[in-house]
């Protein structure tokens, strides 16, 4: 599936490349690119409905007993089928129905959430890390370096990520989270190495680095303190936008019945279980779609916001 | 020019070489010995195991198998056999890719007009309620799984309307492939939506812009060849990446359509080990990625003067 | 993707020729119904994966390869509904000893290509099948014909020393006799199996050729295969068999998925499913009103103890108790019915319906009883651990039973139970054989030949080819020898069912249900009847003018 590619993509090449100059501070305002880009955002209605949202999916993630008391995984048989939801009971076991298994989809919709949040913070974190500091000593080096380490990257880039995917995954015999989240690390990280390499390159030619260069620094110093601050703000969009499509990315596999096994709980797994009982039961599937799409939507919506806040020629 | 086609060739060789290494390593280090796995449930005596390894070169070493393999490949086009059936791989790939090669067309041009046609409205109309509309719409398509929005467009338009036929036949009439293009397609639609109308917007403050409507110069003129020329450059991009990746991705998509392509393929070799089949079919989706991805560099020089390459 | 058959590998592709009717299901049988008159020439199709191997007598195991095959090949004999034999090319299968058998064909039988089918067409084809060196699936088949491991040796790397059965002789032109290592009571119904059809001369010359373009004896001819597309086959007008085809030739429509071929039956684009998808199975019924079938077959779906894992051997071999417990802490008739939607019937015994020997609630271990679970248990032991898992292929849609199942155990004696889904058919097989299994695994079996010694000698007996989870007991050994080398059929047959009553005592494994084939047909076609082994039986379908 191309999502997660795609959405890297996107962000890749709308954020300002190679050829763009880097966002620098005017010398009369002592304010900083994050600065503005705070202000700015506090502005925008999407970043505001995106990081309430966001924020009560990571609540719900670590907390999901203060949400219900329900189990996600006993289920009682009775309940299959018969369980419809009765939507006016808010918040009670049944309120969104029961399942194949006669359990709460509710109770599952909750504690499901944290395979997802887990999934996508994971392997962005990881990602973000790894394929940052290839980027980021393949652009900053040069040369030789680069040469290796661009060739490298477009190795695993040129697997389909999917199928990569799939394929690292079948090579486990056990799903737990941390399997799917390297089998979507191992391919992913190449977007992030990506867009850390044109972004320092970049950035490299600003005239702030050959004074800092001129002035003696280090090259641990200039590139922590010079470069690596003005050459995240694209790395930091597209990884939030990619955040959104590793989610997406999990479901999918669940789907393919390549992604998490019982009995972890996710939302990949009651969707694609929720598709058996499309022809009578439809909130089976409905409820869990609803979640993984205002998940996937909520951190899509923050990149868009913060993308627009960081960049300059936006405003 | 030459030279950096020349130097942009070279580098494709050990890219094209790695990639096909690493998708064969992987694949031989899944569990399941595909051979085995012919047999199910009540088996084989060892004997006939070994026979059949040995027919397919699987008791050599790893590196030599892919040697053997990468060399038919390159010398002799010969994609080497199916364990389960004894199909060449080329002609197994050739049975999988027109199909698919015609749903990602349809469903390329399908993204190319619509994602770039909404993309513009958005851009021209920037901070406006045709742009928020947009900006919503295409944040839903994305956020939509492809199951599920496969899901809801065969329901509606097959089941309720009647409009088309839920499956595609064995005829594979270009008709038929249009439901499932549009949900191929639905996604990089609205990137490039999203991407167009970000371009555009960035560039309608540009100096140059500035410059043409100072001039005088008609508004369509304006739009239609400095705005556009200027703006495309970061779609064109990432559509010549997707191109790829809607060959290589559509695994939803044509197994909700009854599709016979790359997709089903892909996801048919990975669970019977036929490895053969699965890396003849990165194979050509890496050369494919190359050569755009080429293509493309060049396609830079054409539209930004700026760029050239020595 | 493909849901494929539960029991992945179903083995038997045995047509159920004139039983038609007598097991037909859902089937009316009359044929003129919707008024239309039968067309004798109409060509039906059927939904069809793509065989995963070429079309060999010795190499077709799983199902979609085996629908074909029936049709191309009709081989000595076949059975009966009830089990009992029927001769197809067969004058006569007889003997005084079970152990030298002998074959005597109908005269003037010819191949699609016109030559005849002799005695000779049938012994080449079993030394062919039978040979190591052609590496066919299903070569062990010949195992109890004398000299086969001369043939084919079992062991890795190991040459043959001959190149043909000791035991298969050529008496004339159409006598043969077939000379076993040691008796097999039940050997005709072994007879009826693909592998022993018999092949042409012109096979020999190119058998990759034939595995593409098969030329058979059988009631259909091969037409052509178009790869993931379909196959297609046409009425051979010179079948002399008893099962002639009232059709004019079959289409097998491939789908990569049933879910689709189900939607293409309501719109009319394919004839006949061979099993309906299972997000469609809570409304087939509704859908298809008496065009839906619902029927056994004879294939059951147990779990199975892997023996060998430490919960089960150390510090002491189990107590047969304990599993017994866990068997009547499963409630088999709520999950059926639920998560199942009717498509299994809750098993009473190890062996399946329409089995020679079959016996209506043979044990009462597979009744659901918490009170007497949990007693059973404890006098056992206990489970170890407290804790079991059941190893499942996560391809086969059985990840929603296995879980109800481990809640059903749970539930009622609170031993945790977890499913341990493996990715695929292959990692599960794998996991088998290399005896990774951790605590219990899903075993299915459907039949090979219908006599209960199918289901009892080839999946409990030391060393047997299902019997994956090294259960070995002497005593049951012992049984099932004095079974195999009674008299006559029937005798062996008594003797199984005793031993079927006697497995509570081992418990080597726990039977679950029996299979049903849930499947259905479109307005254009009657007489569609299923065979025991699941699949429709071709040569009964009449096509409707249109």
């Amino acid at each position: 599936m191309p999502d997660v590619t795609k959405t890297a993509d996107a962000a890749v090449v709308a954020t300002p490349s190679v050829d763009a100059p880097a966002p620098q501070a005017k010398p009369e305002k002592p304010r900083s690119l994050w600065g503005d880009a705070w202000r700015d955002l506090r502005r925008n209605p999407y970043f505001i409905v995106s990081s309430v949202l966001i924020f009560f999916l990571l609540l719900i993630a670590a907390f999901p007993g203060m949400f219900t008391s329900a189990s996600p995984t006993a289920g009682d048989l009775v309940k299959h089928y018969i369980g419809k939801p009765e939507l006016s009971k808010i918040g009670s076991e049944g309120w969104l129905g029961y399942d194949i298994q006669g359990r709460s989809v509710y109770a599952r919709l909750i504690y499901g959430t944290r395979a997802s949040i887990i999934v996508g913070i994971c392997v962005t974190a990881i990602v973000t890390v790894l394929g940052g500091i290839v980027g980021m000593i393949a652009g900053y080096f040069g040369g030789w370096v680069d040469a290796l380490l661009s060739r490298i990257t477009d190795i695993f880039f040129g697997i389909p990520f999917l199928l990569g995917a799939m394929v690292v995954l079948q090579a486990f015999t056990e799903r737990t989270v941390m399997v799917v989240v390297f089998a979507l690390a191992f391919l992913g990280w190449t977007q992030m190495a990506r867009v850390m390499r044109g972004a320092v390159i970049t950035v490299k030619q600003a005239d702030y680095v050959h004074a800092a260069k001129a002035l003696g620094a280090g090259t641990t110093r200039i590139l922590f303190r010079h470069i690596l601050p003005n050459a995240m703000a694209p790395v930091i969009v597209v990884a939030t936008i990619a955040l959104g499509g590793y989610i997406s990315a999990e479901a999918t596999l669940s789907y393919l019945g390549l992604g998490f096994a019982a009995p972890t709980v996710s939302w990949g797994l009651d969707i694609s279980a929720g598709v058996q009982a499309i022809r009578t039961s439809q909130h089976i599937l409905l409820y869990p779609s609803i979640m993984l799409s205002l998940t996937v939507l909520a951190f899509i919506m923050l990149g868009e916001a913060v993308r627009n806040a960081l960049d300059p020629k936006l405003r | 020019m030459g030279r950096y086609v020349a130097r942009r060739l070279l580098q494709m060789i050990p890219v094209f070489f790695g990639t096909t290494l690493l998708i064969f390593l992987m694949v031989y280090s899944l569990p399941g010995d595909p051979v085995a796995g012919l047999f199910g449930d009540k088996g084989a005596s060892p004997s006939t195991l070994a026979e059949l390894r040995h027919k397919y070169g699987l008791d050599q070493h790893i590196l030599k198998q892919y040697w053997d393999y990468i060399t038919g490949i390159v010398l002799h086009f010969d994609f080497g056999t199916q364990f389960r059936n004894d199909r060449p791989v080329t002609e197994v790939l050739g049975d999988a890719f027109p199909v698919t090669i015609q749903l990602a067309a349809l469903a390329f041009a399908f993204e190319l007009v619509f994602g770039i046609g909404l993309g513009i409205i958005a851009g021209l109309r920037a901070g406006r309620l045709a742009d928020n509309a947009i900006l919503i719409f295409t944040l839903l398509i994305i956020s939509i799984p492809v199951f599920v929005l496969g899901f809801i467009i065969k329901m509606v338009f097959a089941f309720q309307l009647g409009w088309i036929q839920p499956n595609v036949s064995n005829d594979q009439l270009l008709s038929e492939m249009i439901a499932p293009a549009i949900v191929l397609g639905g996604l990089s639609l609205a990137y490039v939506a999203r991407l167009t109308r970000t371009s555009m917007a960035e560039n309608l403050r540009a100096d140059y812009m500035r410059t043409a409507v100072a001039k005088g110069l008609p508004k369509r003129r304006i739009i239609g060849v400095h705005l556009m020329r200027n703006s495309m450059i970061p779609v064109i991009t990432f559509l010549g990446t997707d191109i790829g990746a809607l060959m290589g991705g559509a695994v939803v998509t044509e197994g909700l359509f009854n599709v016979k392509g790359v997709g089903g393929l892909i996801y048919e070799s990975i669970t019977r080990r036929e490895g053969s089949t699965l890396v003849g079919l990165v194979t050509v989706l890496v050369v494919v990625y190359l050569v755009t991805s080429l293509l493309i560099d060049l396609l830079y020089a054409v539209l930004d003067p700026r760029i050239r390459y020595a | 993707m493909r849901g494929a058959k539960s029991a992945k590998w179903v083995a038997g592709a045995i047509i159920v020729a004139l039983a038609a009717t007598a097991c037909g299901g859902g089937n009316d049988g009359k044929g003129d119904s919707a008024g239309g008159k039968v067309d004798p020439n109409g060509i039906f199709s059927v939904e069809l994966g793509e065989p995963e191997k070429p079309l060999l007598t010795g190499d077709t195991m799983e199902s979609n390869g085996s629908a074909v095959m029936a049709g191309l090949f009709s081989t000595l004999v076949d059975y009966k509904a009830d089990g009992s034999l029927e001769m197809i090319n067969a004058e006569s299968v007889t003997s005084t000893d079970s152990k030298l058998w002998t074959v005597k064909l109908k005269k003037g039988w010819t191949f699609h290509d016109g030559t005849p089918v002799t005695a000779k067409s049938y012994v080449d084809a079993w030394n062919w099948n039978a040979n190591i060196e052609n590496a066919q699936g299903l070569a062990s088949w010949f195992a109890d014909i004398k000299g086969f491991e001369k043939v084919h040796p079992e062991e890795e790397g190991a040459k043959p020393t001959a190149k043909t059965l000791e035991g298969l002789k050529v008496v004339d032109e159409s006598t043969l006799t077939i000379e076993l290592s040691k008796a097999v009571p039940y050997f005709a119904h072994k007879l009826a199996y693909i592998v022993f059809a018999p092949l042409p001369e012109s096979f020999y010359k190119d058998p990759a050729a034939g595995g593409q373009k098969p030329v058979g004896n059988g009631p259909y001819k091969f037409k052509s295969w178009d790869h993931k597309k379909q196959i297609e086959v046409v009425r051979y007008d010179d079948y002399k068999g008893p099962n002639k085809a009232k059709n004019g030739g079959v289409i097998f429509k491939n789908y990569t998925t049933l879910e689709a071929a189900y939607e293409d039956l309501k719109s009319g684009n394919v004839d006949v499913l061979r099993q309906i998808a299972p997000k469609d199975l809570p409304v087939y019924r509704q859908d298809l009103g008496d065009r839906a079938v619902d029927q056994a077959y004879s294939a059951i779906q147990t779990i199975a103890v892997a023996f060998y894992a430490d919960q089960w051997k150390k510090p002491k071999t189990v107590d047969p108790r304990v599993v017994q417990g866990l068997s009547m802490a499963i409630d088999r008739a709520t999950i059926t019915k639920t998560v199942l939607n009717g498509t299994r019937e809750p098993a009473t015994g190890w062996v399946a319906k329409g089995v020679l020997g079959y016996q209506p609630n043979a044990v009462e271990v597979t009744k659901f009883d918490p009170a007497k679970a949990k007693e059973l248990i404890k006098a056992g032991g206990g489970v170890p651990n407290n804790k079991i898992s059941i190893q499942y292929n996560a391809d086969g849609g059985h990840k929603e039973w296995v879980e109800a199942v481990c809640n059903s155990i749970t539930q009622a004696t609170s031993v945790e139970c977890v499913g341990d889904g493996k990715p695929d058919f292959q990692a599960d097989l794998t996991a088998r054989k290399e005896k990774q299994v951790k605590s219990l695994y899903r075993s299915g079996w459907v039949l090979d030949y219908p006599v209960n010694a199918n289901f009892i000698s080839d999946l409990f007996r030391t060393g047997a080819g299902g019997n994956q989870g090294d259960f070995s007991n002497k005593e049951l050994d012992a049984k099932i020898a004095a079974a195999d080398s009674a008299k006559t059929l029937e005798e062996s047959v008594k003797a199984y069912q005793a031993v079927e009553k006697d497995l509570v005592n081992y418990m080597p494994s726990i039977p679950l249900w029996y299979y049903k084939v849930n499947a259905g047909y479109s307005e254009n076609v009657s007489g569609v009847a299923y065979g025991q082994d699941g699949d429709p039986i071709l040569t009964g379908v009449e096509v409707k003018q249109k």
